[in-house]
């Protein structure tokens, strides 16, 4: 007989699976259960790595926020200004920011290929340009996998995504796939509204139906089925939902971050990071500006940006959680340093920035330039694949860790990009 | 199929071994469009010797036997044995999802299951695209053809999602021809939206109304993007900046054929206020941007910062008239002037991308993969798996006068369709999950998309369906709508979250349409059952029908005893929670 419900429990399990003492086939699972629990409540504290991934969809003229080019043809109208991070200036409309900047790495000398939406999100995401026959997981499936074990006792699904366009698990299966969220934390279809006893009871018919069909060998997609609805068993009955109740922070907390979908976003990324998901994004769309780019920045997007963002860092680092904690901030591509006729800048993917911090990088830096119009990468530049390897080496994860694709195919994690050597001691 | 709907091309009906079943006659009858005659020249070939026991079955159908030889040509190659055949309420069960986009209701599985003539699938193909079922054939594929055309989530000022489906309701209601289909999308003019205070409704118009303009610049640069994507099966977007990186798109040509758009103008229509409250797609002179209507040209930039020209030239080269006038006639008599949409639609009729685009993208349709992935990016740089068997259909469907109800009756009397979808020995490497061309050995299974469950699931409940046409779809786009993840960006890229994950679980378990689905109020389905006299037995038996097309196995019965005894007595309420469980089951879920 099988059963959905072996795995450890929280609060809400223990009374549930009292009530189903009486379900023989639950009985065995249900005592390990509270041993299991009482094991791990030791280590709930314990120290754990994990990712925040702020992700600009869109394309944020990077030029415009991290490496200005005042006075030029192509610079626009904002002013750089310095930071708490020793010579390193940023957009005035950050001045947040700027006051964490000795958090964070700036690295300006990005230069991707790929300025359509759908393949830069998809690039940036996974190191891997879209192909027709392999689907590659993304940053957080990626992370969540291999940073899944440090937390067992996790029922929170590894990988939330707050918000949205996240790129999916590819290869890796449903079981790292994005659990996705809006920014009041609210989970769809959660409660069932029936007594435990009559829960266990549905569920046992329904992993007989489950197990006949798997057991007649019609391939992945039916064991998947399966695995998926395990996770959903634990979720609903989990008091580690908790996490996601972003409203109940104290006001000042909430106010700290800002009264935005962005912001609550951020905060919720801490609550979960606090209690053990390891991987986390936060979407925040609308950079794509074809036209009028520098009121649509300076009055809506960058104080937005620069408040969350801003409390997010200074957090982590206050509660002594930055060190095991990366936060990186990008789009999948930036915009034209030529500001086309209509006041806006267009796709860009040549030249650019993203923004890292915590975890083992180094803060407090600029690594790479790019020439005086932004037009170029000076000297050496970094791809998609480098980034991902630098974030992975920051988290402590191995860059020989190999995934086997579907077809057979050894994968090297990060496509085998380069260790962005500058970010790190 | 039977006989098909053209005269001169009308033969006998017979069964696999040349036994004509004597009530094959009957069924007979029912199919749309058979002639007389047919009856009459097959019952001259009874007792005639034909195609010997082991042999395909064709239907008799020249392109079913032309695709059972292609599919098995690939299986020979690549040394796979093809997965036995589905039972006869797995078959019956796909066929209804994929042509009218929901289950077969019990008496409808019963019907075909206790059929036993041989050309019993024929027949109900032919029932399922013929009249009887005409309104849930336009709206399984108006639902997939509205995704196709226009996205999941596009309801705005520019884009009617109510018009683009009543326009697709009534194409798709007549079987309108696929090259009239497209033409009447590519060449729209009209009002989008149907307003009783607006003449000139055109729903097609919904197509383009939305692609005209990107951030306030009317370049109809989606319009071009689309159009390509969908009615050539090329994917041309990423060379409006670039030469293509690894296929043949030179940046001109993305220009070149966006320049037959430049005529068109999606006109906003205020109504009084400042709000848009319409689109009205018109055709008008072009001046082109060298202001020399004669020489209607348009301006790109190439990426070291040179600007070029282009002028309309379709993708195979073909050039039409530069003049940006439309159609005219000057005084002495002189005609002058194109409709350069037009023109557009014509080149796109004629060119062997059309058919081969539309037959890949419906062969995709029933196999969960087409002859390359994606289905609309040919090139040299993805070669198709079966090229034979793609550009042989295309060719057929060609002659078959873009009739789509005929491809899809092709396709789904082939071998192939009725294949199991178990993986065994001899077929588990054929597996395009793995990155593998897909040789159709076995039906690939897959998720219902949500739309297609949405119906399912009031079938299988037999719910309250006096709603019909856009009451409907209005209240399915609201349950739809959950699941759709918008990205943001321009060019309204959206996904679904209806992709196996935990939130579509959670939705199964709990959401509304599944609270009304398993309720036992009275008169209600679960209520009908309980109360309906039955035996136990034939109780569950019934549920197991309506959702699995399968009665319950004897360890199901086992189990379902055990609940009915745990809820001591209270049968109504152990069906409710057996009804739960097989409609949160793998099987019910998967097209299988």
């Amino acid at each position: 007989m099988s059963r959905f419900l072996d795995l450890p429990a929280g609060m809400s399990r223990r009374h549930f699976v009292s009530h189903l003492a009486g379900a023989a086939a639950l009985a065995g699972p249900a005592t390990t259960f509270t041993n299991t629990l009482m094991a791990n409540a030791a280590d709930l504290r314990k120290r754990h790595k994990a990712a925040i991934l702020l992700w600009m969809g869109g394309g944020p003229s990077t030029m415009d926020l991290w490496d200005l080019k005042p006075g030029t043809v192509t610079g626009g109208p904002f002013k750089p200004i310095s930071t708490s991070a020793d010579g390193v200036q940023i957009c005035e409309h950050l001045p947040l920011m700027a006051q964490q900047m000795h958090n964070m790495a700036i690295v300006r000398s990005m230069s991707t290929r790929e300025a359509d939406h759908m393949r830069g999100r998809y690039y940036m995401h996974t190191g891997y340009v879209p192909n027709p026959n392999v689907e590659h997981p993304g940053y957080g499936s990626v992370i969540a996998r291999e940073l899944a074990s440090q937390v067992p006792d996790l029922e929170i699904p590894p990988f939330v995504s707050v918000g949205g366009s996240s790129v999916g698990a590819g290869f890796l299966g449903m079981t790292w796939a994005p659990f996705v969220v809006d920014s009041n934390g609210n989970v769809r279809n959660l409660d069932m509204g029936i007594d435990p006893t009559r829960l266990g009871q549905r569920l046992e018919m329904l992993a007989t139906i489950e197990d006949r069909f798997i057991g007649e060998k019609r391939g992945p997609s039916a064991d998947e089925h399966k695995r998926v609805l395990e996770k959903t068993v634990r979720l609903m009955t989990s008091d580690q939902m908790e996490a996601f109740k972003v409203r109940s922070e104290p006001k000042g907390m909430l106010d700290l971050y800002g009264d935005t979908a962005f912001g609550r976003g951020c905060l919720m990324a801490r609550r979960l990071v606090e209690r053990g998901v390891p991987f986390v994004e936060v979407d925040l769309g609308g950079w794509d500006m074809h036209n009028d780019i520098f009121t649509t920045l300076a009055d809506r997007k960058l104080p937005e940006l620069d408040k969350a963002m801003s409390a997010l860092v200074g957090d982590l680092a206050e509660r002594g959680m930055l060190d095991d904690t990366v936060v990186m901030w990008m789009g999948e591509f930036s915009r034209t340093p030529t500001i086309n006729g209509t006041a806006g800048r267009d796709h860009w993917a040549r030249s650019w920035s993203v923004v890292v911090g915590g975890g083992g990088f180094k803060r407090g830096v600029t690594v790479g330039e790019t020439s005086s119009d932004g037009r170029e990468v000076v000297g050496e530049s970094y791809s998609s694949e480098d980034l991902m390897a630098s974030v992975l080496k920051s988290l402590g994860i191995s860059l020989e860790t190999t995934f086997t694709a579907k077809n057979g195919r050894p994968m090297k994690i990060a496509n085998s990009g380069k260790v962005i050597k500058e970010l790190f001691a | 199929m039977i006989a098909t709907e053209r005269g001169d091309r009308a033969v006998p009906a017979r069964g696999v071994c040349g036994r004509r079943d004597a009530s094959s006659s009957r069924p007979l009858q029912i199919v749309q469009g058979v002639l007389a005659t047919s009856l009459i020249v097959a019952s001259t070939l009874v007792g005639m010797p034909w195609r010997c026991a082991g042999a395909v079955e064709h239907f008799d159908n020249p392109t079913v036997a032309f695709i059972n030889e292609k599919v098995a040509t690939g299986w020979a190659e690549r040394d796979l044995k093809p997965a036995k055949p589905a039972t006869d309420g797995e078959w019956c069960r796909r066929v209804h999802l994929d042509l009218i986009g929901r289950i077969p209701t019990v008496e409808e599985l019963q019907s075909y299951v206790g059929d036993s003539t041989p050309m019993k699938r024929a027949v109900l193909v032919a029932r399922l695209l013929g009249d009887d079922y005409v309104d849930e054939y336009a709206r399984h594929w108006t639902d997939v053809w509205t995704t196709v055309l226009i996205g999941r989530d596009v309801e705005n000022e520019r884009v009617s999602r109510p018009g683009m489906r009543q326009w697709l309701r009534r194409a798709l209601s007549r079987n309108m021809p696929y090259d009239q289909f497209m033409e009447e999308l590519v060449t729209a003019t009209g009002v989008n939206t149907n307003r009783r205070d607006v003449d000139g409704f055109n729903g097609a118009t919904n197509f383009l109304s939305g692609k005209m303009e990107e951030m306030g610049v009317a370049n109809g640069v989606q319009a071009t993007a689309k159009t390509a994507q969908i009615f050539l099966g090329v994917q041309v977007q990423c060379t409006q900046c670039h030469n293509h990186p690894f296929n043949k798109g030179k940046q001109n040509q993305f220009w070149e054929l966006n320049a037959f758009f430049r005529q068109a103008q999606a006109l906003r229509r205020f109504d009084g206020t400042r709000d848009v409250r319409w689109i009205e797609l018109v055709d008008g002179d072009f001046p082109g941007e060298g202001r020399d209507p004669q020489e209607a040209e348009i301006y790109y930039e190439l990426r070291n910062g040179l600007m070029k020209v282009a002028y309309p030239v379709f993708i195979d080269g073909t050039e039409i008239s530069r003049s940006g006038y439309l159609p005219a006639v000057l005084e002495d008599g002189t005609a002058y002037g194109v409709n350069r949409r037009a023109e557009l639609a014509k080149l796109i009729k004629t060119s062997p991308n059309f058919p081969r685009a539309i037959v890949n993208r419906i062969w995709a349709q029933f196999f969960g993969y087409g002859f390359t992935r994606p289905v609309d990016d040919f090139g040299d740089h993805n070669p198709p798996s079966h090229p034979d068997l793609l550009d042989g259909l295309a060719e057929r469907l060609q002659e078959s006068s873009f009739d789509l109800k005929e491809l899809m009756r092709w396709i789904t009397l082939s071998e192939a369709y009725a294949l199991s979808s178990r993986t065994t020995a001899g077929n588990a490497k054929d597996d395009p999950l793995m990155g593998e061309q897909p040789m159709f050995s076995r039906f690939y299974m897959r998720q219902m998309q949500a739309e297609q469950l949405y119906e399912s699931l009031l079938t299988a409940t037999q719910a309250d369906r006096s709603r019909t046409g856009e009451d409907a779809a209005k209240a399915k786009d609201e349950w739809l709508s959950q699941f759709i993840i918008a990205f943001g960006t321009d060019e309204g890229d959206d996904a679904t979250m209806f992709n196996g994950s935990i939130p579509q679980v959670l939705m199964m378990f709990n959401g509304d349409l599944v609270k009304a689905a398993t309720a036992i109020g009275k008169g209600g389905f679960l209520d009908a059952i309980a109360t309906g006299g039955l035996r136990d037995e034939a109780k569950l038996a019934k549920l197991y029908e309506s959702a699995l097309a399968r009665g319950p196995t004897p360890k199901e019965l086992t189990a379902a005893k055990r609940l009915v005894a745990g809820r001591r007595g209270d049968v109504a309420g152990a069906l409710q929670d057996i009804w739960w469980a097989v409609l949160n089951s793998n099987e019910f879920i998967l097209n299988h």
